[in-house]
């Protein structure tokens, strides 16, 4: 359109992210001066609405927040609720917990390898124009993010907002057999996941990496999903219920999710790239093998190689989910009696986007007083303008379209979940001499 | 090779579906991509041309069918979903969020929120309300669901492709209890459940894992509230207890909202 390629740029709704948000990149003499990841989802307010509910009820409530990873955000809650109340729960229903969590790890992952983030580098807008190239590809992935769709459903009654889990643990323990069944096409999904691990390893990336202080929970399970330990790759390893003394948030004006620091000032990363980089010792060894032969090292910093430990993280969940369904006991009685107490718990899980965070401060009378979350994708968007600045500044050369696609690619490396920090991504590269439009005009005109 | 030399030739003649997001979690657009085995069929029988979480292509509108997630929460949003409603010539609003103003319409109910999640709430641009989409524009269907049930988006789909009514039935969860075979959680175990004024379409998931109905899809057609709030009663729930079970997912719906009002008059007294 235009052949001044630093003056404003503007794209629509940046697609393929869960959630809404925006970009803006601004230039003074050829240099990124800075880089934005405008969040401008409409707040919910779910921190304020759980005051005065039951204490019981967050793991209903606070699934609400994303329909992609509601398992994260009911297993950060029974944690930090069951901590509060001094309640440990038996060995096999934080066994099934894990399970549940392997049926989201596996729906997520499948979601954002296969619909999100693969249509970026083989140059399609979709996973739909991607299957009309290649619909078995398509296939494949839908079949896989069936299997974890599948787990879920079994264990938790349906895989957007599960309704088995109550603190203390589940309402009905489900039957071995229904577990066992599903063996036959989970171990289909861990070939299909080593194929994933395959297909992504070939596609190109581009030489980028950064210093990463990464961030992910210790888990005496194994591989990190949940624990009640929060440890950094520079030295940071802190118990849980001291989350808040480490870690501060901070409100922009260019973002209704809340940004978070380690230590005043630190940016940090959580997620795949994270967990893989400071545990990947803990695989089993055919997602270890995988990542080898997929030239991964011990750790990993470059962002867009992210979809090669996510489809390891693949096999690893439904390796996980066959180890457990072998394993399985029953919990009996499904739940354990878990009476309010007037005391603050502290609960942290890895959603697959990251660590989250939940603490909630309950009455005597088993309301709750106040509670705060913190979800991955607020904790990650320093990284990504981080990633921004310095991915968007070496690049300043290209066409204006590829730069703003690659830009776009290089948010959805970390797999944000708009939804959950708090929605639109409007990608404007602005040149500081330009005047910016009205915040949030963009997309209501280029949307309909 | 672009996007249009990668469209079909047959595509331009297929009716053309929009997805849109409002305030919501993504879990019922969510639901679309979760029909893995139906999903390249609905996308062989109509051209998907603007549906932001799954597509950086957008295709301009006017659009044939706009499925509507998420409920308006900002003056933005207000503005948008008239827009949205310009450019669709069939509009269906999918969840509670669209249907009832969703979780988030609990503000509705309280003292401005902001001030408790932001430190700075002047940064923060809302709607004191979080409000339906029929609230807004007019609306050609309502899905109900928190989250919408798979089967019934694919009818809705369906029908609107065959040019017919969709058959999504107004009765309650028990009928689909009875149906399935459940035992009775309420008669049986004393457990409160809300099935009995609550619409199908979950296939009645929480008696089957041995929970009382939680009221994901809202009021159902000509719900008696009063009768199932005196039973909750003698099982031991108080005032407070009942206008929590009315005021979650779907507190914005007419018939849970007034009978929460009326337990809510009640309880000045501090728990």
């Amino acid at each position: 359109m235009t052949q001044r390629p630093m003056t404003r740029v503007k794209v629509p709704v940046l697609a393929r992210v869960e959630g809404e948000g925006g970009l803006e990149i601004v230039t003074e003499d050829g240099q990124v001066t800075e880089a934005r990841l405008d969040i401008y989802e409409p707040p919910r307010f779910f921190e304020g609405l759980l005051r005065g509910r039951r204490y019981t009820e967050p793991p209903d409530i606070t699934a609400r927040i994303c329909g992609i990873c509601p398992v994260a955000y009911q297993m950060s809650a029974c944690l930090a609720i069951e901590d509060a109340c001094g309640v440990t729960v038996p060995e096999q229903v934080t066994a099934l917990r894990r399970l549940l969590y392997c049926g989201e790890w596996i729906e997520s992952h499948v979601l954002h390898i296969y619909l999100l983030h693969a249509p970026d580098f083989l140059g399609y807008s979709s996973g739909i124009h991607l299957a009309r190239d290649h619909p078995e590809i398509l296939q494949r992935g839908l079949r896989l993010k069936k299997a974890g769709n599948r787990l879920m459903e079994v264990i938790g009654g349906r895989s957007v907002h599960p309704v088995n889990v109550r603190v203390g643990g589940f309402y009905r323990a489900p039957d071995p057999r229904d577990l066992h069944a599903l063996a036959g096409e989970l171990e289909w999904a861990r070939q299909a996941a080593l194929d994933t691990v395959n297909w992504v390893a070939a596609f190109d990336f581009p030489e980028f990496s950064r210093d990463y202080e990464y961030v992910s929970l210790l888990d005496p399970a194994g591989y990190p999903v949940m624990g009640d330990r929060v440890a950094s790759s520079r030295g940071l390893d802190i118990p849980a219920r001291d989350y808040d003394k480490y870690f501060t948030e901070l409100q922009v004006p260019h973002s209704t999710a809340l940004h978070s620091l380690l230590d005043g000032g630190r940016t940090y990363l959580v997620g795949p790239l994270a967990r893989y980089s400071m545990h990947s010792g803990r695989l089993h060894e055919a997602a270890a093998s995988a990542a080898r032969a997929a030239g991964l090292g011990a750790t990993c910093a470059n962002p867009f190689r992210s979809i090669i430990v996510r489809a390891v993280e693949l096999v690893y969940a439904c390796e996980e989910a066959l180890r457990l369904i072998g394993r399985y006991e029953p919990p009996d009685p499904p739940s354990v009696d878990v009476p309010p107490a007037a005391a603050t718990g502290y609960g942290c899980t890895e959603a697959p986007r990251g660590m989250l965070y939940h603490r909630y401060q309950i009455n005597a009378d088993g309301t709750i007083a106040n509670a705060k979350i913190v979800p991955p994708t607020s904790q990650n968007q320093r990284v990504i303008e981080a990633d921004l600045r310095e991915f968007a500044g070496a690049r300043l050369a290209l066409p204006h379209e590829q730069l703003t696609w690659q830009c776009e690619q290089a948010v959805r490396n970390h797999d944000p979940c708009i939804s959950c920090s708090t929605h639109f991504l409007d990608l404007r590269v602005v040149n500081r001499a330009a005047a910016r439009p009205p915040a949030g005009a963009g997309p209501a005109s280029t949307r309909t | 090779m672009s996007d249009a030399e990668r469209t079909r030739p047959d595509e331009s003649r297929k009716p053309t579906l929009a997805v849109w997001k409002f305030a919501s979690c993504d879990g019922c657009q969510l639901t679309l991509l979760n029909c893995e085995d139906e999903l390249l069929a609905v996308a062989g029988a109509i051209q998907v041309a603007n549906f932001t979480e799954a597509s950086r292509e957008v295709v301009d509108g006017p659009y044939d069918l706009s499925l509507v997630e998420g409920s308006i929460t900002t003056p933005h949003d207000a503005e948008r979903i008239r827009e949205v409603r310009q450019a669709s010539r069939f509009l269906v609003t999918i969840g509670a969020c669209a249907t009832a103003g969703g979780i988030q319409a609990l503000r509705n109910f309280s003292a401005d929120l902001a001030p408790l999640v932001y430190a700075t709430p002047a940064y923060i641009e809302t709607l004191r309300t979080s409000t339906a989409i029929a609230d807004h524009v007019p609306v050609d269907f309502e899905l109900r669901g928190c989250p919408i049930d798979r089967r019934q988006l694919l009818e809705v789909i369906s029908a609107y492709l065959l040019g017919r009514k969709p058959r999504v039935r107004g009765h309650s969860v028990c009928i689909e209890c009875k149906r399935a075979g459940h035992t009775c959680v309420m008669v049986a175990h004393g457990t409160p459940c809300l099935g009995p004024v609550t619409q199908a379409g979950c296939g009645a998931l929480c008696p089957s894992f041995a929970r009382g109905c939680y009221g994901c899809f809202g009021p159902m057609e000509t719900p008696n509230t009063a009768a199932l709030s005196a039973r909750w009663r003698e099982l031991g729930a108080g005032d407070g207890d009942l206008v929590r079970a009315f005021r979650t997912f779907n507190a914005g719906a007419q018939a849970f909202r007034e009978e929460a009002e009326v337990h809510d008059t009640a309880a000045d007294d501090p728990r």
